[in-house]
Order: structure tokens, then sequence, then C-alpha cells
């Protein structure tokens, strides 16, 4: 039994990792901002989860667990929120996203007026 | 085995460092920053169980709070370029 | 430490001020990543609360009051400043090379005074959390004087700016153009704020308690208090958020931890020890050292938390 579970907390910190790897190229090569933060998103879904429920298997049943599961809800819980925020913002601050281009006004307009 | 994964967490960080600052606009900076603090705390967890000691984790409960507060605060002076505009005046001051 | 010179370099050439404030933000997250490694994890704790987090707000609630563009001064850029500076740099460095390797038993100053901390702290105070002991007992009068520093900082900010704005009665109730400009329509922050706040503030009780026994204490509950109320003041608006925590409380507690603590010195000489001496507080002299501990951390976190408060109250309240 103790092999299954080193094996499955050595496999979840290795697919938390790689996820975490995965999210922050993401959010270095997407092409727009909104976008990026489903690159952030990985990062902070998947990426910590994984890494976090790896430490949690390997911590045994202790209160380690439980602030390391405390940790996983309120990130779970916040980062959403703060995404919404932020996206809301990007959006009343006039970015526009890149898809919303029609074909038309393609010829001379700018796309995404950004605000630095 | 677990020295791989502070790794990977490194390069996430280099990554998001890179982000915020290169990034047009200023929403990248403020999404790169926020990766930037879960990866933190996602650090100092892990490190917390290399060396054995599980007090770092209320430092990343902190942090994980602290970031998320740092985030609304920073969309919300992006948005509406103030931090709270007072509507009544009768309070005189802070005095 | 190579990504504090990055974030470094960049701060101080980039000159939109708005990108320095998220960098800055970094900055203090990367420096309480190396304090975590150097094994100071109380000071990682405080450097990622305050440095991170309240530094950024405050930060930018200036930046709400001045413009976003440095301004570029067009100075002679003397080639000697640069040499000073460099020379300076290779000085210092220099220095440091003859200083004990990191941790060095040996070292000057671990002679002293901190092995008879780190021996008697077991026996005087019994509390796990030795920088606690040292910094509530054995150095109890260093940390009032930062109290007092807190306080001072935020007397200054609430004379400075805390003017009362004459001629500005508007009513009360929002217009409804008004309303939209605040973040309270939206539903999903604010519900996601309401269920977080309490656990936000019980938080606080916790790191403020447990800090004698993990890392935490008075500074650290201090500022994660205050920061439960700058989120409901965030989401909801500055007036409501007054109603909530009116600046009469909170210039209260400022003071009031002040009072406690030094009040607990001043006990500590009408009770026939020394200032701040409180193993004469209660009838053995470790549950006086524990209770003293208790007294003062309170009084350190009430003064935090109040200062924190009132200084983000008075930036937010400014009209640009």
């Amino acid at each position: 039994m103790d092999i299954a579970l080193e094996i499955l907390s050595w496999g979840l910190l290795f697919v938390g990792s790689a996820f975490l790897v995965i999210g922050g190229i993401g959010v270095v090569r997407l092409p727009d901002v909104f976008t990026r933060m489903h690159g952030a998103g990985i990062i902070d879904t998947m990426g910590v989860g994984g890494v976090m429920s790896g430490l949690m298997i390997q911590a045994g049943f202790t209160i380690v667990t439980i602030k390391l599961a405390l940790i996983i809800g309120f990130i779970l819980y916040t980062s959403p929120t703060a995404t919404h925020a932020l996206a809301r913002a990007a959006l009343h601050g006039g970015v526009r996203p890149r898809g919303d281009e029609t074909p038309e006004d393609e010829s001379g307009q700018g796309n995404s007026s950004s605000k630095t | 085995m677990m020295a791989a994964v502070a790794l990977a967490v490194l390069v996430t960080m280099a990554l998001a460092v890179f982000r915020s600052i290169k990034g047009p606009t200023v929403y990248d900076r403020i999404l790169a920053v926020n990766a930037f603090g879960t990866l933190t705390v996602v650090l100092i967890s892990v490190y917390g169980f290399l060396s054995e000691r599980p007090e770092f984790l209320d430092l990343a409960l902190v942090y994980a709070l602290i970031n998320f507060i740092g985030t609304i605060a920073v969309s919300k002076y992006v948005e509406f370029s103030h931090m709270g505009r007072p509507t009544g005046g009768d309070e005189l001051g802070d005095i | 430490m190579g990504f504090m010179a990055v974030i470094g370099f960049a701060v101080a050439r980039l000159r939109n001020l708005f990108a320095v404030v998220m960098l800055t933000g970094l900055f203090s997250l990367t420096a309480a990543v190396l304090y975590v490694i150097l094994d100071a994890v109380d000071v990682a704790f405080t450097e990622a609360a305050v440095g991170a987090g309240i530094s950024t707000v405050l930060m930018l609630g200036t930046l709400a009051l001045t413009s976003s563009e440095e301004r570029v001064e067009k100075s002679g850029g003397s080639k000697w400043a640069l040499v000073l500076v460099v020379v300076t740099g290779c000085v210092l460095v220099y220095g440091t090379l003859d200083m004990p390797p990191f941790g060095d038993p040996t070292a000057a100053i671990h002679h002293h005074v901190a092995p008879y901390y780190l021996e008697k702290s077991g026996q005087e105070i019994g509390l796990p959390n030795v920088v606690t002991s040292v910094l509530a007992s054995y150095r109890g009068y260093d940390t009032l004087g930062e109290v007092f520093v807190i306080f001072t900082a935020a007397i200054g900010v609430l004379l400075i700016i805390g003017r009362p704005q004459f001629g500005r009665r508007r009513s009360h109730r929002m217009l409804v153009g008004e309303l939209h400009e605040s973040m309270r329509t939206n539903v999903i922050l604010r519900v996601g704020s309401k269920l977080l706040i309490p656990v936000i503030l019980l938080f606080a009780l916790y790191v403020q308690w447990h800090g004698d026994f993990g890392p935490g204490g008075g500074f650290q509950a201090g500022v994660i208090f205050a920061s439960g109320f700058i989120l409901y003041a965030l989401i909801f608006d500055i007036d409501t958020a007054r109603t909530m925590i009116p600046a009469r409380t909170t210039r209260l507690f400022l003071v009031f931890g002040v009072l406690l603590y030094a009040g607990v010195g001043v006990a500590g000489l009408v009770l026939g020890g020394n200032f701040l001496d409180y193993s004469v507080l209660a009838a053995d002299p470790v549950s006086g050292q524990h209770l003293g501990i208790l007294l003062i951390e309170f009084g350190v976190g009430s003064t935090v938390a109040a200062a924190m408060i009132s200084i983000f109250f008075t930036f937010a309240r400014q009209e640009h």
C-alpha cells in the first residue's frame, strides 16, 4: 500500500510541475492578454492542485495535510475571483480580445487598443 | 526529486517575471504578478517540505491571501483610477 | 537572488510608475522567498504580508494622487557619480568578503548575547518560538520603540493628508451613475468577499495568538487584520467601509495598543521590577513572562492594524 501511495504522490507532483511549466509557457507565448489569463489559470488550478496534492499524500494524515488542503481551497476560491476582476478591468479599460475584428476592418484599423 | 519540483517552480517564475517586465498592457503585468504570487506560495510549501519545517505553511497561506487582495486592489485602481471615492462629506476628515 | 537583481534593475529603468509599483511587489516577494531559504520564517512572514501586500496597495494610493509617468530629469548625467557609486559598491563587497561565512559558529555575533538567549529562553520564558521571546521580552524595549514608530507614522499621515474636506457635502445616497463606478454591482466579487473576510479576520486572530508557538505574532497579525478591512473597503465603497469601522474606532485602537504596551511596562515598575520586566506580573516568573508577552503582542497587533487601516483610508479618501 505504501508503494502505491508513494507512486501516486510522485505522479501528482510530476503532473503538477509539468502543468506549472506549461502554464508559464502559456503566459509568455499566448498572443493576447485574455488568452494569457488562461495560462495563469492553468498554473493556479492544475499546477497548484497537483503539487499540493502530491505533498499532501506525502505528509500523511496530520495538521500539515489540513493546512495544505486549506491552501488549495483558498487558491481555488480566490484565483478565479481575482482573474474575473482583472478581466473586467481589462474590458472596461478598452482592451479588445484578439478575435474581435470583423474581416472588413482589418484593412487599416488598429485592433487592440491597449492602455499601458 | 523534490528539488526537481522546486526547479520547475523557479522556471515558471522566470517566465512570469519575463511577462511582467515585457507585457505591453498593464493587465499583462497584473496577471504576471498574480501568477508569481501563487508560484511563491507553491515554492514556500515545497521548500517547507524539503527542509522538514511545516511552519512555513502559515506563511504560504498568508501569502495566498495577500496576493488576492493585492490583485483586487490593483484591478480596482486601474479600472476606476481611484481607490475609493467618498461621496458623503460630513465626517471631518480622519483626524 | 538573480531574480532580485533583474527586478531591481527593471524597477530603476522603467518609467511607467505603475509598472514600477508592480515590480516592487515582485521584489518584496523574492525577498520573502530569500528569507525563507535563510531560515528566517518570521521575517519572511512579515515581508510577505507587508512588503508585497500592503505596500503595493499604499503605493497605488499614492499613484492615484500623482501622475503616472516619471518626469525625466535632463540632468548632466555626471560620470563621476557613477564611478563613485561603483567604487563604493566594490569596497562594500570587499568588506563583506572578510565576514565569517554564514552560520559559522565562531563568528563574533554568536558569542555574546545570542547563545544566552538561545539557551536561557527555554527555562526563563518557556515559549517554543524563540523569535517571539527575543522580540517581546529580551528586546522588549526595542519593540516598544517600533510600535511607537508605527504609531507616529500613522499620526503623520493623518496630520498631513487627512485634513477635513470642507465644501464637499453631497448627499449620502449614491447616484446611479456612481453606483456603477464602484465594484459593488459585481456580484461575484461581492459574494466572494463576504465569504472570505470572516475567514481572513479569523486567520489574523490565529496568527496573533499562535505567534508563541510558530511564526507569527503581533505585527503580522495586525497587517492581516487590516487587509481584511481593506478588502472590504475595496469591494464596497469607502463610505460603507467607514461606517463599518469609523475613524474614532481606528484612533481608539491606535492609541490603545501603544498604551497597553507601555502600561505593561509601567506595571512592571509598579510591581517592583524594572520597566518592561514581565517576571513580576504573575505568581511565578514564567507565567509572568507569558502574560506579559500575550498582552504586549496584543498591543502591537492592535496598533499595527489600526495604523494600516487609517493610512489606507486616508489615502483612499483623497480626491484626485
